[in-house]
């Protein structure tokens, strides 16, 4: 399908805990997904990634400007790389670069890593993809039937 | 040093950080900034507030401890730990700003922080958005039901909560069960696939603490202990937090 994907390093997971072993994981779980040749990463990424802005309870501070501005960097970041979708495995950063697709223009889509490994295992159903955009809402829907 | 002699403003020598650094292995490093602008360059705070963590380290360094006090900027800087990671000297900045936040008396906290803390010490939940463990309990039970009977091939899958000897202890972030119920399914098919033997505790489940981010000890230690002493009181051996 030709559709392409990044990831972003959460700095709670990479740099601040796991370091790079997990980063390699998190890219062996994500190719296996969508398959390597369409995959691509953002730069810098792994332990020297940017902070997107979700974390240190910025998302209910109150500074929404600049919180939104903090992010530019990070946006920046993932439409350099021409995906489509961004893959973010921790909660803050989801809805932070949900925020950002939406705030700076790059419309591109934010997914849980877990709706991805369930789509790429064929048992992702209908009421399941919040988060996928039109190219994906309809491929390989398990139990089409139970849309609601 | 004693409380007392941390009094704010108008010191020639910084207390602040001298007492950050007293509560810190090797003082973080505190004193042993080259100004090189490292952490400056690629700190996405940068410009913010007209701040940046070096100048912010230097001013704490300087003991104008009265404009750190007041600046917001400690509630921009994400403790992402981006500037120590490229800090030829490994200086703790993120420290510095998380204690710089508790200057502030409790109440005068950014109020979003400061009510999703107060929320989560409400009840046994820990759930910044207030949800009761009956709540909780309500809506696993309700969405597991319906996705057996929906989707055949999970017929078996379970979503425990509180299952003695259960192997991993695993958290959930609060918007699922409040505002996204159907994006609890993914994880639990998964851990189904899987053959994973987990539970969530009654208590303690909501992965969030807001009171880590408020700079309050006393009610973050509160969080951990609650829902580490469950996962301890269930016997799990993993602790699996989704946040
Ligand atoms: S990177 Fe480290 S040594 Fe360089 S200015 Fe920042 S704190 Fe100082
Ligand atoms: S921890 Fe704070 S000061 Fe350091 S790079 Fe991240 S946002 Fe900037």
């Amino acid at each position: 399908m030709k559709i392409k994907f990044t990831v972003q390093d959460p700095c709670q997971i990479v740099r601040k805990s796991f370091g790079e072993p997990i980063a390699e994981d998190l890219r062996f779980v994500v190719k296996s997904i969508v398959g390597e040749e369409n995959f691509i990463d953002m730069e810098p990424n792994r332990s020297n990634n940017f902070c997107c802005g979700g974390g240190g309870g910025f998302l209910q501070s109150g500074f929404k400007e600049q919180r939104l501005k903090y992010g530019k960097v990070k946006d920046g970041q993932i439409q350099a790389t021409g995906a489509q979708y961004c893959i973010a495995a921790c909660h803050n950063c989801h809805a932070q670069i949900h925020e950002l697709s939406e705030s700076y223009g790059g419309h591109y889509q934010v997914v849980h890593l877990w709706t991805m490994i369930c789509l790429s295992l064929g048992i992702l159903g209908p009421n399941e993809r919040e988060y996928l955009g039109n190219d994906l809402k309809e491929v390989a829907v398990f139990h089409p039937e139970t849309a609601m | 040093m004693p409380e007392t002699a941390l009094a704010i403003g108008g010191q020639k020598e910084s207390f602040f950080m001298k007492k950050v650094m007293e509560s810190l292995p090797e003082g973080g490093n505190l004193n042993m900034c080259l100004t090189c602008g490292a952490c400056a360059s690629g700190c996405p705070a940068t410009e913010l507030e007209g701040m940046d963590p070096r100048k912010f380290l230097r001013m704490a360094a300087l003991g104008m401890d009265e404009v750190i006090e007041k600046s917001d900027w400690p509630w921009m800087c994400t403790m992402c730990q981006r500037c120590i990671y490229v800090c030829p000297m490994k200086i703790d900045i993120p420290q510095l700003v998380y204690h710089a936040r508790a200057l502030r008396p409790r109440e005068q906290r950014p109020k979003g922080i400061l009510g999703s803390c107060d929320m989560a010490l409400k009840n046994e939940s820990t759930s910044a958005m207030g949800a009761s463990p009956e709540d909780f309990r309500f809506v696993v039970e309700d969405v597991l039901a319906e996705y057996r009977e929906a989707q055949p091939e999970f017929k078996n899958m379970q979503a425990p909560i509180d299952k003695q000897g259960a192997e991993f202890f695993l958290n959930q972030n609060s918007r699922e069960p409040v505002t996204e119920p159907d994006e609890l399914v993914p994880l639990w098919k998964i851990l189904h696939v899987v053959g994973a033997d987990w539970t969530y505790g009654s208590k303690g489940w909501a992965g969030e603490n807001y009171c880590m981010f408020l700079a309050d000890d006393r009610s973050w230690e509160h969080v951990t202990r609650l829902t580490a002493n469950q996962a301890d009181t269930l016997g799990c051996k993993v602790f699996l937090n989704t946040e």
